[in-house]
């Protein structure tokens, strides 16, 4: 099996591998680079954990060829916060209450970071449709909902 | 076509932990050096929040800050044994453990800073802020951290408790049939609108009202969260989730997350919830915890609003369009029940 060399920039910071054929980009980053926040749900590209963004716009890494991130910014949940300062999102998840067993967080927050940058304030039904395609089995999604309301500083239903 | 409104109510009264006992958890707690507490426990947080109400719990016992309170539910090969987390028994039956494991760890603190106070165990108190006190003589104080300090290196004592709490197995008396099934119960009300279109026989929730009685909210926020996503797992059971298939040839069953079907993200429904507080006797500070119960009164609550909304009895789950239809066409169309 041939490898390729693939150089692109994960969270800011110039990351370099070797990548098999076919390798898809979140075994990537998950056991060739060691980021280990994008997570592995169904792997057929149906439930959204191991959504990332690449250039910005949100994609599932399970579902990826890892080669065809050469040259291109590929960011993370391990990049949201910067040092002690959380990002805007993981802040409202918390405040929220938007996590029960967490597994489809980071995949939440990369959705919800690619609207926010896009659409600073955004509409629920926006809201919605930018997480649509991340499956959530604990919350019943109204709390993830308010917290991205909340993170573009607009009122939630809870707090009306 | 014609979409009819429909309302189902249901209630519940749930048995909090395994029906008719026999259902052990164990808790440990010690003190580091520093005067912090690790509570050790084998039961596992599904995301329910059991390691936030467990922490609650030790850190209310032993008198000391929620900071200084670490709750390691890692491992059942190294930890103390545990039945599980199901039966919605965690904050009922693990919260008790907590309780005394604790009560032990803090007779021991309170017996190592009377030492270095050089008074009776009986006399000391604590803040909640990290200090021990005599009584009546606020001056008169140590931190949980110089008590903790002095019992590792100068007393040559542990802080530490262990806890256990268990409902003995109760039998069935073969004679009356009599048995204490269970020590406490949660109860639910719980109405749901809807409404169902007889050309599609889809189902749309609008709405759900609920009253929970869990006994008093250790957690408030906690306990809205596992109401809300119970009620939406609900939800998807009545509507939408199962293995086979949704009409009848065997090539239309999911057989992968794609084709499995739950409501997403717009789907989501309104649901206004009263939590009622009445704190029962056995519990940790009164806690029963909502568990499984925020699902099930939402399947019975939904048939019923089917049939008052069309007049069609699902007594099978998921109520698919399938089924809807297929017993409006034995019906002779939608026969609403009308308000009631």
């Amino acid at each position: 099996m041939s490898k390729t060399p693939v150089q692109f920039s994960l969270n800011g910071s110039p990351a370099a591998v070797f990548v098999d054929d076919a390798q898809n980009l979140l075994d990537v980053l998950r056991r060739g680079v060691g980021d280990l926040s994008p997570k592995y749900g169904c792997g057929q590209g149906t439930c959204g954990s191991c959504t990332v963004l690449i250039d910005g716009e949100p994609h599932l890494s399970c579902l990826t060829l890892a080669e065809t991130v050469e040259g291109r910014a590929v960011e993370t949940t391990n990049g949201l916060a910067e040092g002690p300062q959380l990002h805007a999102l993981q802040e409202a998840f918390m405040e929220n209450f938007a996590a029960q067993c967490g597994y489809c967080t980071p995949g939440m927050l990369m959705a919800a970071k690619a609207l926010l940058d896009r659409t600073p304030r955004p509409s629920r039904e926006e809201v919605i449709e930018a997480i649509s395609g991340n499956i959530c089995r604990c919350t019943g999604y109204e709390p993830i909902i308010d917290a991205i309301l909340a993170a573009s500083g607009q009122p939630t239903r809870r707090t009306g | 076509m014609t979409v009819h409104k429909g309302r189902g109510f249901a209630c519940i009264n749930y048995p909090i932990g395994m029906n008719l006992g026999g259902d052990p958890s164990q808790a440990l707690v010690h003190s580091t050096p520093d005067g912090k507490f690790m509570v050790s426990l084998s039961s596992i947080d599904l995301g329910q929040g059991m390691k936030s109400v467990t922490r609650q719990i030790a850190a209310e016992t032993l008198g000391v800050p929620v900071s200084d309170v670490y709750v390691d539910t890692a491992d059942s090969d190294t930890g103390p044994h545990c039945m599980g987390s199901f039966a919605s028994r965690g904050t009922h039956r693990v919260g008790n453990a907590v309780i005394r494991a604790a009560t032990e760890a803090r007779k021991a603190l309170l017996e190592a800073a009377a030492e270095e106070l050089e008074v009776n165990a009986s006399d000391l108190d604590t803040d909640g802020q990290g200090n021990i006190h005599v009584k009546g003589a606020p001056s008169r104080t140590i931190t949980v951290a110089d008590t903790a300090i002095a019992a590792q290196f100068k007393q040559g004592r542990t802080l530490s408790g262990r806890g256990i709490f268990l409902i003995p197995p109760s039998d069935v008396d073969p004679d009356t049939g009599e048995m204490t099934p269970v020590s406490c119960f949660a109860h639910a009300a719980l109405v749901v609108d809807l409404e169902v279109d007889d050309e599609t026989g889809e189902v749309t929730v609008r709405e759900i009202n609920s009253a929970y009685e869990v006994g008093r909210a250790l957690n408030p926020r906690l306990v809205e969260q596992q109401l809300i996503g119970g009620a939406w797992m609900g939800v998807s059971h009545a509507l939408y989730e199962t293995t086979e298939p949704y009409y009848p040839d065997r090539s239309h069953a999911p057989t992968d997350f794609n084709a499995y079907l739950m409501p997403g993200p717009g789907e989501v429904v309104d649901h206004n919830i009263a939590v009622l507080e009445r704190p029962a006797e056995d519990a940790p500070f009164g806690g029963k915890g909502p568990g499984e119960m925020c699902a099930n009164p939402v399947l019975p609550a939904i048939a019923n609003a089917v049939y008052n909304a069309v007049g069609v009895r699902c007594d099978t789950l998921p109520i698919t369009p399938e089924k809807v239809l297929r017993r409006l066409i034995a019906n002779g169309g939608a026969r609403p029940q009308g308000v009631r």
